[in-house]
């Protein structure tokens, strides 16, 4: 890639794949941004056409904006908190050498290749069912009053579920990290006085710095984005309790009908998403240039 | 102060015996170099005496006091590793100061200590530098910087310059043999390299299978190897050893004669042979010889000696620097 005439052609070669790429994501968002400041129900079709920022006027001042968007962040900031910590925690067993480690690491990650739809199906029906669930269970077995988990405590309900799904994909970036590290350094540390704290404090913790911003990153932008889990177990409620952002897009457009307004909220959510992005780029981004 | 002292040491992995019952006695200043082939057991060794792995049975007494079951850290050793294993998030100075910082050193003790040290070893200017951004020698001084701190009462050196290239290989050899007689501490070395081992060691250990073939000092292993083995492994180039006829002549098994002690001769002499390939350093020349009945022989000869391939010349080896081993490899 050395010469201007490679590099020429290399920009020739990747051409048609950018250029799809492009119109991929350019094509919906001019869409969704034409529709957002359109008038357009489904209810009425006929009565449609140029509206300015009325849209987005009626999703900022709806009063579930304000829930949906604390929702968000305590949705996200919860499972990035239990998902690191835990996956910390369970890499570091993992990591070390014990009878069946093999069997319990496929065991880590089964979770990961649950479908979203049907595990928080199985975590409604099976486990937080305040009748039959394996948690009420329990709870009557101790002789404690079951809890009515996705009554009572929703959103905490749903940041589990998300947890569960997600706890796999940080062990296993971070199990590999762990891998990663050079045992003369750790021998080098042994020898020079750290004990097993001291070590995980001056060595692991620092080592591990990349691959943690990378699950906070990676896991964020799907974060932002989660809707199956809240759709077959809350649908957004008791009141607007589970709503985040994207189960208010989506009760606007195919709840409500109403396709401007969705499209609106879908530009805000975009938005939100940009805004997040560049707080943690400059938050934790740095760890990624080294 | 640092005297070490193992007794009757053993080490296996599973049903693989890597150390043999081994005695071995290091006193307190000396340099003892730990040398043998890959897979010898030498880095075994050294981890045993530093506490990184444990034995199997036997004891291991630093000073008189038995720290077999003692963790690494309270052994007072410090150690190089082949790899530095510095702190890669860490500074120069970071990383120097690490042990002291475990210990819980007062924090001006500890940049009194770490500036001495870097002072000493050329690294002040490089205190605020990650380890990423060094070269390998500076690298290795850092990782000796972080052993000196310490003030142990043994440095404990595993395969410290085999990373290095051989210009800063024999610079750094320097430096490590100067810091010795400086620090009057013990130190053990593990190399494969007979060279750093003859130019380095107060006391060389020759090991082989996890068993020590040799002790003595780089000098004694020259003049009276105990066996073919360390014959073959201490002095560069290699001993020519002879079997067969030439060597029943002598009444022993082999016979074996160092490049240096064989007389070069276009006129006359005991073997006769045809030259192959000539190394013409300058300094020395070295011939490898086809002598007939013998074998190739390697010969030394000082300053310039004119032949090429395919010239004959006459070799004659020194009666008096003539080594005999009878069948079982044992010098006679």
């Amino acid at each position: 890639m050395a010469t201007l005439h490679t590099r020429a052609s290399a920009r020739l070669m990747m051409a048609p794949s950018v250029i799809v790429l492009f119109a991929w994501m350019i094509v919906p968002l001019a869409m969704t941004l034409y529709f957002s400041f359109q008038r357009y129900n489904l209810l009425s079709p006929d009565e449609h056409g140029w509206t300015g920022l009325l849209n987005y006027t009626y999703f900022l001042t709806d009063p579930a904006f304000g829930d949906a968007l604390t929702n968000t962040l305590l949705l996200v900031g919860g499972v990035l908190a239990i998902t690191v910590v835990g996956g910390l925690c369970l890499a570091l067993m993992l990591d070390q050498p014990f009878w069946g480690r093999g069997i319990v690491r496929l065991l880590v990650i089964a979770p990961f290749f649950v479908m979203p739809t049907v595990s928080a199906l199985v975590w409604k029906n099976m486990l937080m069912n305040p009748v039959y669930g394996v948690f009420a269970w329990i709870a009557r077995t101790l002789g404690v009053e079951p809890i009515d988990w996705l009554a009572d405590v929703p959103l905490l309900s749903i940041i589990l579920i998300v947890a569960w799904q997600w706890l796999p994909f940080a062990t296993l970036i971070l199990l590999t990290a762990l891998q990663s590290l050079d045992t003369e350094q750790q021998e080098a540390a042994e020898m020079d006085g750290a004990g097993v704290v001291g070590r995980f404090i001056h060595l692991v913790l620092p080592h591990l710095a990349r691959p943690i911003t990378v699950v906070i990153l990676i896991e964020t932008i799907f974060l932002l984005g989660v809707f199956a889990e809240i759709l077959v177990t809350t649908g957004g409620g008791p009141g607007t309790a589970t709503t985040n952002i994207v189960y208010l897009v989506y009760s606007q457009a195919l709840l409500q009908f109403d396709v401007g307004g969705a499209s609106a909220g879908g530009i805000v959510a975009v938005v939100l998403a940009n805004i997040v992005a560049v707080f943690l780029i400059r938050l934790i981004g740095k760890n990624l240039d080294r | 102060m640092g005297s070490i002292h193992l007794a009757k040491v053993t080490k296996s992995f599973g049903e693989l015996t890597v150390i043999p019952s081994l005695d071995l006695v290091v006193e307190d200043g000396e340099f003892v170099v730990f040398v043998g082939p890959s897979g010898c057991g030498k880095s075994t060794l050294l981890r045993l005496i530093a506490g990184l792995e444990d034995v199997s049975s036997g004891q291991i007494l630093i000073d008189g006091a038995d720290v077999t079951r003692n963790a690494p850290a309270q052994r007072g050793l410090a150690m190089v590793f082949q790899s530095y294993a510095l702190y890669p998030h860490m500074s120069v100075y970071k990383n120097i100061a690490f042990p002291l910082r475990m210990a819980g050193i007062d924090r001006t003790v500890i940049d009194a200590k770490v500036r001495g040290a870097a002072k000493a070893l050329n690294l002040t200017d490089y205190l605020d530098r990650r380890p990423g951004q060094l070269s390998g020698g500076q690298r290795q001084r850092v990782a000796i910087g972080r052993a000196i701190v310490r003030e142990p009462e043994a440095f404990l050196f595993d395969e410290p310059l085999s990373n290095l290239d051989a210009a800063l290989r024999v610079a750094m050899r320097l430096e490590i043999s100067e810091l010795h007689h400086q620090l009057k501490t013990t130190m053990i070395y593990v190399t494969h390299d007979q060279v750093e081992a003859m130019t380095m060691a107060d006391k060389i250990v020759v090991l082989n299978r996890g068993r020590i073939e040799q002790v003595g000092s780089p000098l004694d292993l020259y003049r009276k190897p105990r066996n073919r083995f360390v014959a073959g492994f201490i002095g560069s180039p290699k001993m020519n050893l002879i079997d067969g006829a030439e060597a029943a002549r002598h009444g022993a098994a082999a016979i074996g004669v160092r490049p240096e002690h064989l007389a070069l001769s276009l006129d006359g002499g005991v073997w006769k042979g045809t030259v192959r390939v000539s190394e013409h350093l300058g300094s020395d020349t070295f011939l490898h010889v086809d002598v007939e009945g013998v074998g190739v022989l390697t010969v030394r000869a000082g300053g310039e000696f004119p032949v090429h391939y395919g010239d004959h010349v006459w070799l004659t080896p020194a009666p008096d620097k003539l080594h005999r081993f009878n069948e079982h490899g044992e010098a006679l």
